[in-house]
């Protein structure tokens, strides 16, 4: 039998279509159809300037849009060696970080709903939504920020952001707790995702799949770590990865526990930043006066809260880009889908696509 | 790229490659005749061990030009990578499909397809992804003309040039 599920379900992150091939419970084979949300991103960036993609960056992967900026912004500096003042760093680091918090609580809250846990979804948009503030307080937007610019920011912190930031940290590190007694360690959670979706650390590296979905299978990859950008070599910070605690290793309750230690971990690098950070600098100070890269290309990637964020930028010397691809993570997480799911019932299908945290709109860009 | 994997591949392909590194980066040129075999050398040799392919990129240079893939290759074990860059006709843009040897160059592959309407031979599934089936054109290409209607849907006009 032909199942079809989507474009509109509420298991489905946004607008995906599954079409699941059955023998009765059983899936043989799965066609993800996907390109509903297709925006034709990389054709704007052929008529835009470098500084005018950074706002459509941000609508891409519109839950983690800080991350998004960041990895833009990097590449084009590094194509135009910029060096920028420290407390931009800084300041750049922290809002990633806060925002892959912000990520992983809404990638786990509504795995939970998937799973048919509504509570802990509401423990968790509670604390995202503080941060969230944290983030509104920063630069006006809620979602869609367009805050690093490059060469610099938008605007310097506001006053009492430290403080706000700090009070967070304090308020949301116990609270990680919460969601073990509520859903991680669940009994009925545990049965729907041990040993279920089992991906093994070869498929994940064959498929490109990158990110926490990696980690889960148990490969220690960071590129916080393995490829340090900006300054991620100062903090000190463990990578987890899937051990197997209730299953094996690689499932999809490995995916979701790496997801709650990186935010932990997250909690860690923010406010090792907040103390490192200088208090004094001028975050416009190089900003350049036209942004007008030289001739070459750049391939590069930045860690996102799905994974390896990749642009390749080419540039002829115009202030337009001749080409930018952006290698989204999520992408490639859901080409392995079919891979690790068949096999499986159809209620481990929606199981096994929510521990991936795909978001339709990197997918289709 | 280090000058060694350039020296082993160029005493086991003598033919294929086009051009060396240049001072804009670590890349290399091949032809698209032998890349299937060179990828397979490239994922196989333990001492390049190119296990994860990062990114396929598809540029077009212009009406007059040619067409361009572009390979991100990257080694877990070694940590170093490698880009591959291989010009295409632009009549007929043909280039070896590498999805059997890394599964995630099945999307990538669809997806400059899409865009480029470059052909992988060898695929097993080469269809349009991102677009609907029934799309006329490749989008990415610089000569490409946005249609004004699609199954009776105008499309709305975008700005021709950068202000």
């Amino acid at each position: 039998m032909v199942l079809n599920i989507g474009p509109q379900h509420p298991s489905t992150h946004g607008v995906l279509r599954l079409k699941v091939k059955t023998d009765g419970e059983i899936v043989s084979e799965i066609t993800p159809i996907i390109g509903y949300l297709h925006r034709c991103f990389e054709k704007h960036c052929e008529n835009l300037s470098y500084e005018q993609v950074i706002p459509y960056t941000d609508r891409c992967d519109y839950i983690a849009s800080m991350n998004n900026n960041f990895g833009y912004v990097v590449a084009v500096e590094e194509m135009m060696g910029i060096e920028v003042p420290e407390r931009v760093e800084f300041i750049r680091v922290i809002m990633a970080e806060l925002n892959r918090i912000a990520s992983h609580l809404l990638a786990l809250g509504t795995y939970g709903l998937d799973i048919g846990a509504f509570t802990p979804f509401l423990y968790m948009f509670r604390d995202r939504e503080r941060i969230l503030d944290l983030l509104e307080m920063t630069c006006g937007a809620r979602l869609l920020y367009n805050y690093m610019w490059v060469g610099g920011l938008s605007h310097d912190l506001p006053v009492g952001f430290v403080e706000a930031a700090y009070d967070f940290l304090d308020y949301f590190e116990p609270k990680v707790k919460e969601y073990n007694d509520l859903l991680t360690y669940n009994k009925i959670f545990i049965e729907r995702t041990a040993d279920i979706g089992v991906m093994p650390a070869e498929v994940a590296i064959n498929y490109g799949v990158t990110g926490p979905n990696l980690r889960g299978s148990g490969v220690a990859w960071d590129l916080r770590k393995a490829e340090p950008y900006s300054v991620y070599d100062r903090f000190e910070f463990n990578i987890p990865v899937g051990q197997g605690i209730v299953g094996t290793v690689g499932d999809c309750w490995d995916r979701y526990w790496v997801r709650v230690q990186e935010m932990l971990e997250s909690v860690k690098i923010v406010r090792q930043a907040l103390q490192q950070m200088p208090s004094e600098g001028d975050v416009h100070a190089a900003l350049p006066k036209k942004v007008r890269p030289p001739k070459g290309s750049i391939y590069k990637r930045t860690e996102s809260p799905r994974g390896d964020l990749g642009y390749y930028i080419i540039s002829t010397g115009k202030p337009v880009p001749y080409r930018v691809k952006m290698r989204s993570p999520a992408f490639t997480a859901l080409s392995v889908l079919d891979e690790i799911a068949r096999g499986w019932m159809i209620s481990d299908v929606l199981a096994i696509l929510g521990s991936l945290d795909i978001v339709l709109g990197e997918i289709d860009r | 790229m280090s000058q060694d994997i350039l020296n082993i591949l160029k005493n086991a392909f003598p033919s294929a490659i086009v051009e060396q590194e240049t001072e804009t980066g670590d890349y290399l040129e091949i032809k698209p005749g032998e890349w299937f075999e060179i990828a397979t050398f490239l994922h196989d040799t333990p001492e390049l061990h190119f296990d994860s392919l990062q990114c396929i990129t598809g540029v077009d240079w212009g009406p007059e030009a040619h067409l361009e893939v572009r390979y991100n290759l990257h080694s877990m074990k070694h940590k170093h990578k490698l880009e591959i860059r291989i010009v295409l006709d632009r009549e007929t843009p043909e280039v070896p499909s590498v999805e059997k040897i890394w599964r995630v160059a099945d999307w990538f592959e669809r997806e400059v397809y899409d865009m480029y309407g470059i052909v992988f031979t060898g695929h097993r599934d080469l269809r349009r992804i991102l677009l609907p089936d029934d799309w006329i054109g490749w989008p990415l290409r610089k000569d490409y003309e946005t249609p004004e209607t699609y199954h009776g849907i105008v499309v709305p006009k975008i700005k021709e040039e950068w202000e």
